[in-house]
């Protein structure tokens, strides 16, 4: 297999992947009580003007027609429209318009994140496993045993506790208008922040550490010792190359969940980002911006793994350099 | 001035579970002298890698150094800090490891590897350590020296990867090479090619070096002394001209006993006539097979062209050829694992379907797999009154007291005893698990017994015992064996015909005493001369006659057109060897050969 | 446990030697012991926690209870009252005794994610080995499909069908035992696939033996060790979502008590120094962090083949 089989292997398995999301999405969304007309007309529906509404928005076809439909206006980029400012008889917001701002927030705060969690975490880690036995190693093991065993809820009311009620450094919750710049955006991400930081980083030192450690233990490894190479070196030259694959499988697993698990953070800081978007968006039975929602939040999912056995497959010194 | 390495009453034990310790090497003692070769040998379990390592102040996880001292120079390795042991490996001694494909960095180059320790330790500059790579390049006879360097480990064969191994641990110029059973994953043409390499190039380089292997034939050909381990304690030591033509200890002599005589016409056991019947047990005709199936019903990899060959009630055929030629895949083919694409295979006259789950119970029963490794195809969660009592079930409807009567009665039979029935099989030793793979093979009473190389994963003496089992067996039962080894001189003492199998096809078969025999196919020749034999001196000797030249470098090419020994054959004719199938020539007395030379030309022995 | 090898061989005087050492005991580390003891302790309070409670869940405590002798006020506050002799770990945010609904939560919380993750096994383990067993076209699309799966984000996939089909404590239980199902799905596929090529399954195929053998008795046994560890973990994921859920109120519906919902009904009190919310929240690290110290010896004694695969 070259480089390139293998690469259009992994992008056709993406692509498949989010076909089959992309149905069981629909299906899933589909089976909420209540279609788009019924909530739009609400108290003023009548049996015609349901029928006519349902009519103008394709809602009378069957499902696999109005699949289809809904799939091609997706990647047309038309997202639909919400139920949001619809009033009787017309339609309302286009979703597109409500997203955006929404994708920004959770984008800033992912970004933030992920700048500070991932070359912390990775370095910690290492250390952890280049040292293993020492004081930090276990410092690092058991903490971050610590870190993974309780729900983010805990970390985050935790943090509010001390920084924001005890200390009183930081506001509790983190109200966005999308006008701040400098140190109030600073301020105003920083809890949120500090929580996902605290809950990705820990996740990823530990997935580093056991990777870094099992290549350490091959046979490879055992030479470099006997050739006398330094401690360093070994790690730095002779493991890292081979586990630059797990660990971007690792990052990308916790780079998705900072997009797609920040659920409860974002509720509990009242942070205005998508998945709260979406949390409003499927109590107010607001069907086309939950499928828009859901669906980017696994293509995210989808795109990043995808990253990450591609950094996989390219770092492969069998498939760089074929025979 | 003291000897280069005294290994002075060196102990080590392993942790146990418990916090407790047990020994594993027992006050040990012996030396070496500045450019001497000496031989650790003994079985796995006598604990000569670990012996070997503390020369280097090391020790794998969960051992520890408990008594003694191991002397470099006079300067005890095993106490000396960490910083000093990590300047001394390497540099003063240098770790040859057993298997190349693993202890080469996939993602580094090999120049890299090969020259980072005499860089790493000041020894040279990066140019002048890459200049002396290349000398070492050439002179391991790697090919294309100048480029190699920037190759990665899996661009290059197994057997070219082994000698970049000796290349890396002798860049920087160390004062004792550990050789740790470094031939013995190769095949038997590699490996001649490669134990020469080592030979001249530790003799060229002045080095001193501690071999370790099991193997006595391939000690002979290179140590200047022997010392014989068992159970971590050292039984006998000495020259080794003494220890190999007159030891001492009656390990040692058991263990001489144990190795196979080199392949020669007249050793095959001779044929039991009393159970010849017209049709032969088994026969394959025409088989050709593969992995991945193509839409015309073709395999994507061929493994195996137009195979024939016919097994004898009561007869033993032995199926040889190196890693890769296809023989376990034949095995899988008659065993219905892996279907045929083409040909047909005959039971007793009649007919099989390819695939295993086309034939029936009857069918299935009576030709029986013996695989490889007992360690992996006994299920570790079944008792092994469980393993041998299902095909008893299966096959017979056995329950009960008779069916644990049976169980008796076929450990009794591999030698076993009966109270083995409660046990797991990682409560047994390797040659133990290989009885009860055995026996569970024979419970099913077959008429065929397919053996995988049953006995390459075991050392010496118990394969010899596993040997004289099989033989027994034989007699006792009339069972027909198909025997798959890739040692030439395990066949010849077990089989009544051979099959010789490259790149997938059948080069040469007959009767044992006419394949060991001239006229032979240029492969046969290259594989019989290979055998090493345990007597000083055949390395050179074979070297010199230069029969087995035959193309190291070469990977076996799985072709369709022309003979697929061409490349490496010393009597191939350009244009038409690798143009055209070779035709089978019959040599008489069921003797083929498939070769482009006539019949006439193998029976003047004109080559 | 496995005595080193009595040789019993042939009459030869140097016997065979084992080829490997026996078989390693797991031996638990103090950090594992005190892991299975915790464990230990909240199992039996899912068993006996609501008969050794003081109150019941759903009891709001009298005022009478709080008059302070010697004090002229009848009415005292009755909601996030500190620690002391009328309910040991203080009130909630009604005036309930903390430590019976951390009682009566045990049960709740532990139970349903023991019975969500069961279902994830049953259907996890059922669908992975029939993949890793039945290959080709049988793999294909169920592999996709799990891919589609996990990718989905699992506490969107339950907000959605909450939404859709509301929140009992069945459907709690389906749908986490549902989504989980896809993590086991993978590992029990990848463990099926290594033990299916192995020569012990080939020697009972070639036996002629049928599937359900060659799965139940073959591959099933082989399995057992490394899914047990990772039953474990993937109970330690389970509880914090469904934890994770109540906090979202998607989960266990009051007035049943359990211990995420408990953090949330009680986050008010946090500012006021109450212990409300964190004596919850404390059951749920205790008990996952002890999980987790039990998992980590484990899978340190399996040689990390596990950790290896869960990366």
């Amino acid at each position: 297999m070259t480089l390139l089989t293998a690469m259009l292997r992994r992008t056709a398995l993406g692509i498949m992947t989010l076909f089959i999301v992309s149905v069981l999405i629909f299906i899933g969304t589909s089976i909420l009580p209540g279609d788009v007309a019924n909530i739009i007309l609400g108290q003023m529906a009548t049996p015609d003007s349901l029928a006519a509404l349902r009519a103008k928005l394709g809602l009378d076809e069957p499902a696999h027609i109005r699949y289809f439909i809904w799939l091609s206006d997706l990647l047309s980029g038309d997202l639909g429209v919400s139920k949001a400012g619809a009033g009787a008889g017309t339609v309302g917001t286009p979703i597109s318009e409500m997203l955006i701002p929404r994708l920004a927030n959770t984008l800033q705060l992912a970004g933030a994140v992920a700048v500070v969690a991932v070359p912390f975490a990775v370095t910690v880690g290492l250390l952890a496993a280049m040292y293993p036995g020492t004081k930090l190693d276990r410092a690092v093991t058991f903490t971050t045993l610590g870190l993974i065993s309780v729900p983010e809820f805990l970390v985050a009311t935790l943090l509010v506790l001390v920084v924001a009620v005890q200390l009183g450094w930081l506001p509790a919750t983190a109200y966005i208008s999308g006008q701040e710049t400098g140190m109030k955006l600073v301020r105003a991400l920083a809890m949120p922040a500090l929580t996902l930081i605290i809950v990705a980083s820990a996740q990823i030192m530990r997935m580093t550490r056991a990777t870094v450690l099992n290549v350490m233990s091959s046979p490879y490894i055992e030479m470099a010792i006997l050739k006398g190479v330094p401690r360093r070196r070994i790690i730095l030259r002779h493991a890292l190359f081979n586990t630059i694959g797990p660990i971007a499988n690792v990052i990308a697993l916790n780079l998705a969940y900072l997009v797609s698990g920040v659920v409860i953070v974002e509720t509990i800081f009242a942070y205005p980002g998508l998945a709260k978007l979406m949390i409003d968006a499927v109590q107010t039975r607001d069907l086309p911006l939950v499928q828009a929602c859901a669906m980017i939040f696994c293509a995210t999912y989808v795109v990043l793994i995808f990253v990450a056995d591609m950094v996989s497959i390219l770092s492969n010194p069998r498939l760089r350099h074929p025979k | 001035m003291p000897a280069l390495l005294e290994v002075d009453g060196l102990t080590i034990k392993a942790h146990k579970d418990n916090g407790g310790l047990v020994p594993i090497v027992k006050g040990v003692s012996f030396t070496i002298e500045r450019g001497e070769v000496v031989a650790l040998i003994g079985e796995s379990g006598s604990g000569k890698t670990t012996i070997a390592l503390s020369a280097l102040g090391y020790s794998k996880p969960g051992l520890a150094f408990t008594g003694g001292e191991v002397r470099l120079e006079g300067r005890d390795v095993l106490s000396i800090p960490p910083d000093d042991k990590r300047a001394m490996r390497g540099r003063h001694v240098a770790y040859l490891a057993q298997s190349a494909a693993a202890t080469f960095n996939p993602a580094l180059t090999i120049g890299e590897q090969v020259t980072e320790s005499p860089v790493l330790h000041g020894q040279m500059t990066r140019e002048e350590s890459q200049e002396r790579a290349k000398a070492l390049y050439r002179a391991l006879e790697l090919p294309d020296p100048d480029r190699l360097g920037r190759r990665y480990p899996h661009q290059v064969s197994g057997g070219q990867l082994q000698r970049l191994m000796a290349a890396m641990a002798l860049c920087g110029k160390p004062d004792l090479l550990i050789l740790d059973e470094p031939t013995t994953a190769l095949d038997v043409t590699t490996q001649i090619e490669v134990l020469k390499a080592f030979k001249s190039v530790i003799k060229h380089e002045g080095a001193a070096a501690l071999y370790v292997t099991h193997d006595l034939s391939v000690v002979a050909q290179i140590a200047d002394r022997i010392v014989v381990l068992y159970a971590g304690e050292v039984l006998e030591h000495g020259e080794a001209d003494q220890v190999i033509n007159n030891p001492s200890h009656d390990y040692t002599r058991r263990l001489m006993a144990a190795v196979r005589p080199p392949p020669a016409a007249g050793q095959g056991d001779t044929a039991l006539a009393d159970h010849v019947r017209e049709s032969p047990a088994i026969e394959v005709k025409g088989v050709s097979a593969g992995y991945g199936r193509q839409r015309d019903g073709s395999a994507v990899v061929k493994v195996l062209r137009d195979v024939n060959l016919v097994v004898q009630r009561g007869h033993t055929v032995g199926i040889i050829g190196e890693s890769g030629c296809g023989k376990s895949t034949l095995a899988r083919v008659m065993s219905g694992l892996l279907p045929a694409t083409e040909g047909e295979i005959l039971l007793d006259g009649a007919p099989l379907r390819p695939s295993l789950r086309q034939r029936n119970r009857s069918e299935l029963q009576r030709i029986q797999f013996v695989f490889q490794m007992a360690d992996v195809a006994l299920n570790p969660r079944q008792r092994i009154d469980g393993i041998l009592g299902r095909p008893l079930e299966f096959y017979f409807g056995l329950r009960g007291k008779e069916k644990r009567r049976r169980v008796s009665a076929l450990l009794e039979m591999v030698e076993l005893p009966a109270e083995f029935a409660g046990r797991y099989p990682e409560e047994l030793s390797g040659g133990q698990k290989q009885r009860v793979n055995l026996a569970r093979a024979l419970a099913a009473s077959p008429e065929v017994l397919l053996c995988d190389e049953v006995i390459s994963a075991l050392d010496t003496i118990v394969g010899a015992n596993i040997i004289e089992l099989l033989k027994r067996l034989r007699r006792q039962s009339g069972v027909s064996f198909v025997f798959i080894s890739h040692d030439l001189s395990t066949v010849a003492s077990f089989a009544d015909d051979i099959v010789v199998l490259y790149a997938g096809r059948v080069v040469e078969q007959g009767p044992t005493d006419r394949v060991l025999s001239p006229p032979y196919h240029p492969y046969t020749r290259l594989l019989i001369a290979s055998v090493p034999e345990l007597r000083i001196g055949w390395l050179e000797e074979t070297m010199e006659s230069r029969v087995a030249q035959a193309g190291l470098d070469r990977i076996v090419t799985m072709t369709d057109t022309g003979c697929p020994f061409f490349d490496r054959c010393s009597i191939g004719v350009k244009g038409l060897c690798d143009q055209e199938t070779p035709p089978v020539r019959h040599l008489g007395g069921r003797h083929a050969i498939e070769c482009h030379r006539s019949e006439a030309e193998f029976l003047e022995g004109t080559f | 446990m496995a005595e080193p090898i009595d040789r019993t061989d042939t009459a030869t005087t140097f016997e065979e030697l084992p080829d490997a050492p026996p078989r390693r005991r797991l031996r638990l580390s103090w950090s594992g012991k005190l892991g299975v003891c915790i464990v230990a302790f909240w199992m039996a309070i899912v068993f006996i926690g609501p008969s050794i409670s003081p109150y019941h869940e759903a009891d709001i405590l009298d005022e009478a209870l709080f008059i302070v002798p010697g004090s002229d006020n009848p009415y005292p506050e009755t909601d996030y009252q500190p620690p002391g002799s009328v309910a040991w770990l203080g009130t909630d945010y009604l005036g309930r005794d903390t430590l019976s609904r951390t009682l009566f939560g045990a049960r709740m919380t532990i139970g349903i994610s023991l019975a969500s993750t069961l279902l994830a096994y049953l259907v996890g383990v059922t669908l992975g080995i029939a993949a890793a067993v039945g290959g080709g076209m049988t793999d294909s699309v169920l592999s996709r499909f799990n891919d589609a799966i996990l990718s989905i984000p699992s506490i969107m996939l339950a907000l959605v069908m909450i939404a859709a089909i509301g929140s009992t404590i069945p459907i709690l239980i389906v749908l986490t035992g549902l989504i989980y199902a896809s993590s086991v799905f993978r590992i029990a596929r990848s463990l099926g696939l290594d033990v299916k090529v192995s020569d012990f399954v080939e020697a009972a195929r070639v036996r002629g033996e049928g599937l359900w053998w060659i799965v139940t008795r073959e591959i099933l046994p082989n399995v057992a060790m490394p899914m047990a560890t990772d039953f474990g973990l993937r109970f330690v994921y389970v509880i914090l979502f469904i934890s994770s859920l109540s906090f979202l109120g998607l989960g266990v519906q009051p007035p049943q008590s359990d211990w995420g919902g408990m953090v949330r009904e009680n986050l008010s009190g946090l500012p006021y120094g109450a212990i409300a919310p964190l004596v919850p929240a404390l059951a749920i690290a205790t008990l996952t962090i002890a999980v987790n110290l039990v998992v980590d010896d484990v899978s340190a004694h399996a040689g990390g083949r596990l950790a290896k695969r869960m990366i």
